[in-house]
């Protein structure tokens, strides 16, 4: 099969037409632009409409307007404009709408900066707008991976009517790789007869978010939180790599998990045995391989581009098990190789 | 024997929520008797607004998607983008257009969206119960504005009419009031002519209704309708501020 030397924003653009979206809507932003600027062009090719909105806050309710007449729709943003898009991406997981939203993420907080940071890593996972809701939340570590999960993550949004994140960083979506866009398996989805077309010959249909009566809002959420547990239950991924035999573990996801990657040769090389294991799904998260990880192996080190968000989930996967030792960078600053070697020397060390 | 004045097929036989005297009534039973006559009731899609007006889907019998407070815009644009073939309108307070939402409507003219929209100035918030509006009047005592608007303090009330008709994607603009039968007759023409303008494709349209609130007001029915005359039309004249190129002579 044909390769494709892409940046991450351009590849993740091609994955999303050849999954069949046919509707972008966004705002520039540093460091994703390259993303809408692949679109700009590619989308009229097939057919499809790009449109560049006022604000992320209109270009979110355009994503809404479009996934209710049953389009597959993509958004793209960096973390202030993924702030701004909060309030919309709320309405749409209240609303039941399946989209994809990629997050491409720089510093922060505030402008902060745009160099790569993993800092929403809480926003991604932990709801980021108001209400009771989950975003299901990719988080690729290679352009080839980027391109593989975009195209899965339009029939995770169809199949639980949800929308879906792509969580990279600036690193990934700047860095050119080898592609390939195989084609997906056909998936069978749930059939969208919820979508608004016209009440041509049917009973009008409504789209909205406002119940007013708490025992029927809680039923809403109630079988919102269903679809959930189902994602728990079935969509749960993660690497491992080099585990069978290690002594410690770095956990890590995204970029920082291939940097992890680099440490861990380092490592064996001077006799010491690591491992990695990558959560890839962000939500849901792998909380089970670090439950059954920590059974054995009682070191682990989680390292991300931020303060300490993963390690969070990572703890609760652990359970008191294991200890759980964290190195962060944070502002765009990426952790090195070597740094990584230093920290988990650290703790081999450690009695 | 003939029955020459029913319910319009496209307003469902429910009972509104809306207080008495309140203009909404009148202005969905114009929307429902455009749609009708228009014969585009299965071919249309409308966006309801936050505000008093929220629950329009329960009046209209089309299909229709509830927006957050001001992006109704937005979302109108996403469904058309989708479906050109449609008719897709929304219907909007001025708390919600002409303050929070402000930035979608703009542009959503800007582009020349091919949208009509619906747009009812009664100078006050009226489902949050009566606090002070992008258009509440200078002097207009509201929750907010306990002693009367100051135009020191708060700025001036906005004419939307007018600021919109200055984008070249706009294709028709107009204001109208429905205090009195005459005045409800020209509304109902405003409204057929803003949807025919979408469904000719010549650009975005926008009918902007003054509206009688008596219960936020604290006048009479009547009063009120004489509150519209006198107080709102000399600031918000009625008119027909843009009209589509192919009209102009």
């Amino acid at each position: 099969m044909e390769k494709r030397f892409m940046t991450g924003n351009e590849a993740i653009a091609e994955a999303a037409v050849q999954a069949g979206c046919r509707y972008f809507f966004g705002y520039p932003i540093t460091p994703q632009s390259e993303l809408p600027e692949y679109l700009a062009r590619r989308l009229p090719e097939v057919g499809g409409c790009f449109l560049q909105a006022e604000s992320e806050i209109a270009a979110i309710y355009m994503v809404f307007g479009a996934a209710g007449a049953g389009a597959r729709v993509l958004t793209s943003s960096s973390s202030p404009g993924i702030s701004l898009k909060q309030e919309g991406i709320s309405y749409i997981a209240g609303a039941w709408l399946p989209c994809v939203i990629v997050n491409i993420m720089r510093g922060g907080p505030g402008l902060g900066g745009i160099q790569p940071s993993q800092s929403d890593y809480f926003q991604a996972t932990k709801g980021g707008g108001h209400g009771d809701y989950r975003l299901v939340v990719l988080a690729p570590s290679t352009v080839q991976e980027a391109v593989n999960l975009t195209m899965e993550a339009f029939d995770l949004a169809d199949k639980y009517r949800t929308p879906v994140m792509i969580l990279g960083d600036g690193y990934l979506g700047q860095m050119m790789e080898p592609v390939e866009f195989k084609k997906r398996k056909q998936q069978s989805l749930p059939p969208k007869d919820w979508t608004l077309t016209g009440a041509k010959g049917r009973p009008r249909r409504i789209i909205k978010t406002l119940y007013l009566q708490p025992e029927i809002l809680e039923q809403r959420n109630l079988t919102l939180n269903r679809r959930y547990q189902e994602i728990i239950k079935d969509e749960i991924r993660a690497e491992t790599y080099l585990t069978e035999d290690a002594e410690v573990i770095i956990a890590a996801f995204g970029t920082v998990a291939r940097i992890a990657k680099s440490a861990i040769r380092i490592l064996r090389e001077k006799g010491i045995k690591a491992g990695l294991v990558r959560p890839i799904t962000l939500f849901p998260f792998p909380y089970q391989t670090f439950a059954q990880i920590s059974d054995k192996i009682k070191k682990i080190l989680v390292v991300e581009m931020n303060l300490g968000q993963m390690v969070e989930d990572v703890k609760l996967g652990v359970c008191g098990k294991a200890e759980v030792f964290f190195y962060g960078r944070t502002g765009g600053m990426v952790p090195s190789y070597d740094e990584i070697v230093v920290e988990v020397e650290k703790i081999v060390k450690e009695p | 024997m003939e029955k020459v004045f029913g319910r319009p097929k496209s307003l469902l036989a429910v009972r509104t929520h809306y207080c008495p005297g309140c203009g909404h009534g009148i202005i969905h039973r114009l929307l429902a008797e455009v749609m009708d006559e228009l014969g585009i009731r299965e071919r249309t899609v409308g966006v309801a607004p936050v505000g008093c007006s929220v629950l329009i889907y329960n009046y209209i019998d089309c299909d229709m998607y509830e927006a957050a407070h001001g992006r109704a815009p937005a979302i109108a644009t996403g469904c058309k983008r989708v479906h050109p073939e449609l008719t897709v309108f929304t219907y909007q307070g001025d708390g919600d257009l002409a303050a929070i939402g402000t930035a979608e409507v703009v542009h959503a003219a800007a582009r020349g969206e091919q949208i009509t929209t619906i747009f009812v100035n009664n100078a006050v918030y009226g489902m949050t119960g009566g606090q002070m509006a992008p258009t509440t009047l200078v002097g207009q005592k509201t929750t907010t504005s306990p002693f009367g608007r100051s135009a020191k303090h708060s700025g001036y009330p906005i004419r939307m009419s007018e600021l919109l008709a200055t984008l070249e994607g706009a294709a028709y603009i107009a204001r109208v009031s429905v205090h009195t039968p005459k005045h409800i007759l020209q509304a109902k023409k405003a409204i057929k002519k803003a949807f025919e303008t979408q469904i000719k494709g010549l650009g975005f349209s926008l009918v902007e209704v003054l509206s009688q609130c008596p219960t936020i007001w604290g006048l009479s029915s009547k009063e009120s309708l004489d509150w519209v005359e006198k107080k709102m039309m000399p600031y918000y004249p009625l008119g027909e501020f843009k009209v589509p190129k192919e009209e102009k002579v």
